[in-house]
């Protein structure tokens, strides 16, 4: 092989490595340019509009009818709606969540509202799922109403803690 | 939303993109890429051996292909908004590896040193070929078999035992080559700091977890530092006794410094005090002098740093391979000799496994060189930015801890075989021949794979409650 060829082999070579690192870099410019930073404690001035959901009320009465019904519509998981563990799933299966700032809670709350052991969530006899605050110094609110005692929870009522929202989905 | 106003960082905070999650064909365009450069790199080193276009050309990038192929649908299914830039990086590293060890099995010198010391040669790319495949299998089963990698937070406490196992189970073993890494089972030789290394960060992020606030909150404040109470050492001060226990018995340097320097770096994201790393740094100084004073096989590998290329050291150490490895650097120069036409064959022994990267130096020079770092260094970058999207604190902890892992790897190997660092027997991720370091590096880029995609996931939007649409209550 004559030696020029394989010069330009060569340095071919190196030059469509290092091209293959700067489309590498170029992938994650995104990183760069407009990433989104969910802060603990970062101040919203009002640049996002404060959850305009349309509240409407769901009586929890509602599940008393059929058993079947109940089962077919019963959720499977919790979503964190709102809040800075916003995505955040936990597959519901018929275990008590606790939720808090406390190290052991199964929702870990990183919010300034939320007090060590906020509030729980778990199943009665019938596997309605039942919210219940814990003497939290902020409240738990289900929808609009601060909850005094152990509530039903509707599918896909927003329970919120501070600035955390969660629901129970499908 | 406007967050200028904001004065202090947690260490909760997430980034999350913007953009759209799902980057599966920008990563099959990737790999397509990482794919054409080892078959390109295949047919250079063979034009420059043999004056012909090696025979293996179409089944090896064929079979680099499917590897590929393979890897890419299985985190199409199971991870669809994983990273799109670790799978072609790593598969990269791993084709040029392949490449590599391909080219200096075809080394005279070497099959030479393989006849005279085994009575046979058997070329190492095959069987190297054979582990990346069983790497990608390990990387698809992680993938299908792990949903989430909260579930490993689970085993916390069994990961700690299997680790300490794992680490404890070559001193059974006789060394090989003066180093206690390895275990033979049914034929099998296996090293399992490779394997340990992706349990002990699983244990690391678990634990520190749990005990961040003990360890960050409850300390003094001295001289700008803040120390931390003397109950609270005591997880550090184990397992720097376990690494200089790793260091002794098993003369193991790298493993040593991995762990320790691991633990180190996930303590302090964990906490975010820097006396830790100051802390870690004395210990690991005043542990490496303390060890070095009595044990001989660490103190030749002091000597044949400080004076590699004196003829007194060489022959009390018996081997010249930092010395013709320098060589291999220094022949490179800027733009190296080209791919198969050098002479970093002259370092015989472990020339494909842990000296490999003299190879490149050699042959592609300081370009070449630059852009296999900067590829490793974009696999730590992806690693520790899933650490910052990730959601959940452990997810966070573990993707610093692998990726640290990762980083510090290639640096003590790196900076061994560049005689920045005494040499230490470890192997360069995906390119070094060896089988339990293949398949473990690509466990470990399966789990990260397995974190980004939880953590690029988009947020679910705000369902409406079909129940209540249907029990309205219209108000006068």
């Amino acid at each position: 092989m004559s030696e020029l060829t394989l010069t330009v082999m060569r340095l071919g070579f190196l030059a469509v490595l290092w091209l293959f690192v700067i489309v590498a870099v170029q992938v994650i410019r995104s990183d760069l340019f407009g990433t989104r930073v969910t802060q603990r404690g970062a101040r919203r001035d009002g640049g996002r509009p404060p959850a305009a959901r349309p509240t409407r009320e769901a009586p929890p009465q509602q599940r008393g009818g059929a058993a079947g019904r109940q089962r077919r519509g019963a959720p499977t998981r919790l979503v964190v709606a709102e809040g800075t563990l916003a995505g955040t799933t936990v597959a519901l299966q018929g275990q008590t969540i606790t939720l808090g700032r406390a190290h052991d809670s199964t929702i870990v709350l990183d919010d300034d509202y939320a007090s060590s052991k906020h509030a729980r969530i778990y199943p009665d006899r019938d596997g309605q799922w039942i919210v219940e605050d814990l003497g939290s110094t902020n409240g738990t609110y289900l929808d609009r109403t601060r909850l005094t005692t152990p509530t039903p929870i509707p599918l896909g009522a927003p329970i919120r803690i501070g600035k955390t929202v969660i629901e129970l989905r499908k | 939303m406007s967050s200028t106003h904001t004065t202090h960082t947690a260490h909760t905070s997430t980034i999350g993109s913007i953009g759209t999650p799902s980057r599966r064909n920008t990563e099959l365009a990737l790999l397509v890429f990482a794919v054409v450069i080892p078959v390109f790199a295949y047919a250079n080193v063979g034009l420059a051996i043999n004056d012909s276009v090696p025979p293996g050309l179409l089944s090896y990038g064929l079979g680099l292909g499917l590897l590929a192929g393979v890897g890419h649908l299985v985190v199409r299914k199971f991870a669809p908004y994983a990273d799109p830039l670790l799978l072609p990086l790593a598969t990269l590293m791993n084709g040029l590896g392949l490449v590599v060890i391909w080219r200096l099995d075809q080394s005279p010198r070497l099959q030479q040193r393989a006849e005279d010391l085994f009575g046979a040669f058997s070329p190492d790319a095959p069987k190297q070929l054979m582990y990346s495949a069983l790497g990608i299998a390990f990387f698809a089963v992680i993938l299908i078999v792990l949903k989430d990698h909260r579930i490993l937070q689970r085993y916390t406490y069994i990961s700690m035992v299997v680790a300490l196992v794992l680490l404890v189970a070559p001193v059974f073993f006789p060394a090989v080559n003066g180093a206690k890494i390895w275990i033979s089972i049914g034929g099998f030789t296996i090293q399992p700091g490779e394997f340990a290394k992706i349990i002990i960060a699983i244990f690391f992020s678990g634990y520190l977890m749990v005990k961040r606030d003990a360890l960050a909150l409850a300390s003094r404040r001295f001289m700008g530092l803040y120390l931390p109470r003397g109950r609270d050492l005591g997880p550090i001060i184990t397992v720097w006794a376990m690494s200089l226990l790793i260091l002794v018995f098993e003369t193991d340097l790298g493993t040593s410094l991995l762990f320790f320097g691991m633990f180190v770096v996930v303590l302090y994201v964990a906490t975010e005090r820097t006396s830790w790393i100051v802390f870690g740094l004395l210990m690991s100084a005043v542990g490496a002098v303390g060890v070095a004073s009595f044990e001989p096989h660490v103190q030749s590998r002091v000597a044949a740093w400080l004076h590699p290329f004196s003829d007194k050291v060489i022959a009390q150490t018996g081997s010249d391979q930092v010395a013709q490895s320098l060589m291999a650097f220094g022949s490179g120069g800027v733009l190296g000799t080209g791919l198969g036409q050098g002479n970093s064959d002259l370092i015989g022994f472990a020339a494909n496994s842990d000296f490999i990267f003299a190879t490149f130096g050699e042959e592609l020079g300081l370009a070449g060189v630059m852009a296999v770092l900067l590829i490793y260094g974009l696999i730590v970058e992806r690693g520790i930015r899933t650490a910052l999207a990730a959601r959940d604190p452990f997810g966070k902890l573990l993707a610093v801890g692998l990726s640290s892992a990762f980083a510090i790897q290639v640096f003590v190997v790196g900076g061994g075989v560049m005689g920045l660092i005494p040499l230490s027997g470890m192997t360069m991720p995906f390119v070094a021949y060896g089988g339990s370091s293949v398949i473990a590096n690509w466990a470990l880029i399966g789990i990260l794979i397995r974190i980004s995609d939880t953590a690029r996931r988009p947020a679910p939007t705000p369902a409406t409650n079909p129940d209540a649409e249907m029990t309205q209550v219209v108000r006068p």
